[in-house]
């Protein structure tokens, strides 16, 4: 009887390789987030929306050679926390509510192929964003510095992964209608005064100087000085670093399973 | 931090259905999250496959199936999508058409997982604890939700996945699911392991201990049955109108019950006299348990034969 079971196998049980599982869980996730409906109008339609609304209003003027060059870059910073706070943290707090972590982590995949599925997932998500965002603002003229491209791209990636672990953190400490609360109102402070769109010297002095200490600020300054001006702000970069590496220590502490 | 588990001890063997038995809150699904590896214990000894869980790595894991009480499953997901992903987590995982065909499935393959009625996502979820053909299934409250029929169905897979020489430890509130399925009883109370055996020996040792029977009967509310009680014999009204006598009964105890009724005029519309369940012993066992001085827990799962004391 046994013997023509579905379970009397010759190979034994056995986890797929590393890579492969973590593969897996990003495309498995970053796919799930595309089919979102609510996630697809802040991942794509907001940012192409904040795009053309930079470009036809005078708010940029002066702070660069034209309005799409400087809004580019801001609208780029937002992507990132469109997708790996608000979107990862909303999906994370969620998934533990159902008890989707705790399940995941007693497969071979496991809670630290988990976190860096969702990273995956992130980034994967970000590049088709990016992609987006890139053709349409080329085709309002964009013309962004060429050696910026390349200081853009890592940044975009610690913005990311700041974010990320920004959301974690909430989606892993507070209830899932908490994290949906704080997320969305944070992406629309952070977007309207958080200097991620707009160049902190548009606010006051006091707000400015707030806007610079902030991840959303940091990340917006750095990515404009790189991709208007083709430079590395030093200051940004330690700034978001600091954030990055504090939000993923209190992430790695604070974060309950369950 | 509140003390769950204080005092279980259990050993689940190779081709065993291996169940903890208890009532809601008693320590079980505490206890086989231990065994997973899913909650951090803080005393006591823990052995999966001979290692400790807590620092499973994706090996011991693939070797250890685990359905959640909660189910774990994503809601916005479609069942046979989410099977085909979790597969991918194992270098030779079951084909997911033959176990989806053979868990029944494919009837809701279309329907999201939020949709789906409880005894739906329990297949699911026992299917995705199955997908890489484990050695030792963790399986908490698997009847929960379940029809007859699919219970017959998921029962007779238990019984397979037993017979091919896997471990399943199972919880359960549940007797008729203990009594049916299981090779071994842990009955669990408040954390600590109150008797263990097979549910003949429960069943045995309980009635040697002279517990006895009950003798229910519905009548008028109201009647006195003061006369019917006597040292080691209890009687009570459950709820207007229901009787109960419970204890040592012996010939003397149905005959008074039957003057009693007979004097006063009155033909009970039920009587119904019963002998110990697995259930009177839950309670009976329960109730006599006294704390234990030297609380020393320890689980093994999937454990040979051979490697036992």
């Amino acid at each position: 009887m046994s013997t023509s079971s579905l379970f009397v196998r010759d190979t034994p049980s056995a986890p797929a390789p590393l890579v492969r599982r973590v593969l897996a869980q990003g495309v498995y996730e970053a796919s799930t987030m595309l089919r979102n409906g609510e996630q697809l109008v802040l991942m794509i339609i907001l940012p192409v929306l904040g795009l053309v609304a930079l470009a036809v209003t005078p708010v940029l003027d002066g702070f660069g050679t034209s309005r799409v060059n400087v809004a580019v870059p801001g609208i780029l910073a937002l992507c990132a926390l469109s997708t790996a706070f608000t979107g990862q943290g909303i999906a994370t707090g969620f998934d533990r509510r159902y008890g989707v972590l705790r399940y995941l982590a007693t497969t071979p995949l496991g809670r630290a192929g988990l976190i860096a599925g969702k990273v995956i997932a992130v980034l994967a998500a970000l590049v088709i964003q990016v992609a987006i965002i890139a053709v349409v603002a080329l085709f309002m003229g964009w013309r962004p510095n060429p050696a910026g491209l390349l200081i853009g791209v890592p940044l975009l990636v610690l913005g990311a992964v700041t974010f990320t672990a920004l959301g974690l953190l909430i989606a892993g400490t507070v209830r899932p209608e908490a994290t949906l609360a704080i997320t969305n109102l944070g992406w629309i402070l952070l977007a309207a005064v958080g200097g991620i769109i707009l160049p902190t010297a548009k606010y006051s002095a006091t707000m400015g100087t707030i806007a610079q200490w902030l991840p959303s600020g940091a990340l917006g300054e750095a990515m404009r000085a790189a991709l208007v001006h083709g430079r590395v702000d030093v200051f940004a970069v330690f700034i978001l670093l600091g954030w990055g590496i504090l939000c993923s220590a209190a992430a790695i502490k604070w974060f309950k399973w369950n | 931090m509140k003390r769950v588990i204080s005092n279980i001890s259990l050993t689940a063997r190779f081709g065993e259905v291996t169940a903890l038995l208890g009532a809601n809150g008693a320590g079980k699904t505490t206890t086989i999250e231990c065994a997973q590896g899913l909650q951090r214990r803080t005393g006591g000894t823990v052995s999966l496959l001979g290692r400790d869980p807590e620092t499973a790595d994706a090996t011991l894991r693939a070797r250890a199936g685990v359905m959640l009480q909660d189910g774990g499953l994503p809601p916005a997901a479609k069942p046979v999508a989410l099977l085909r992903h979790v597969a991918r987590m194992f270098a030779n995982p079951l084909d997911v058409d033959t176990l989806v065909d053979r868990l029944g499935i494919g009837d809701f393959a279309p329907t999201t997982i939020r949709r789906l009625s409880g005894g739906q996502k329990q297949r699911v979820s026992l299917a995705a604890s199955l997908l890489g053909n484990p050695d030792v299934l963790f399986l908490d409250e698997p009847s929960a939700g379940l029809d007859p029929q699919s219970r017959n169905m998921v029962f007779e897979l238990i019984r397979e996945l037993r017979d091919t020489g896997k471990a399943i430890i199972l919880t359960t509130h549940l007797l008729d699911d203990a009594q049916r399925l299981a090779d071994h009883v842990y009955i669990v109370n408040r954390g600590e392991t109150v008797a263990d055996g097979t549910v003949p020996e429960l069943l045995s040792a309980a009635t040697s201990a002279q517990t006895g029977r009950t003798l229910t009967f519905e009548a008028d509310p109201g009647l006195d049955t003061s006369p019917l009680a006597r040292p080691g014999v209890t009687v009570e009204q459950t709820r207007p109108g229901s009787y109960r006598l419970s204890g040592a009964l012996e010939p003397g105890d149905v005959r008074r019950l039957g003057t009693l009724l007979a004097d006063r005029g009155i033909m009970p519309t039920s009587l119904h006299l019963a002998s110990q369940s697995l259930e009177d012993v839950f309670l009976a066992i329960s109730a006599e348990t006294s704390p234990e001085p030297v609380p020393v827990p320890s689980v093994r799962a999937g454990v040979t034969e051979t490697e036992l004391p």
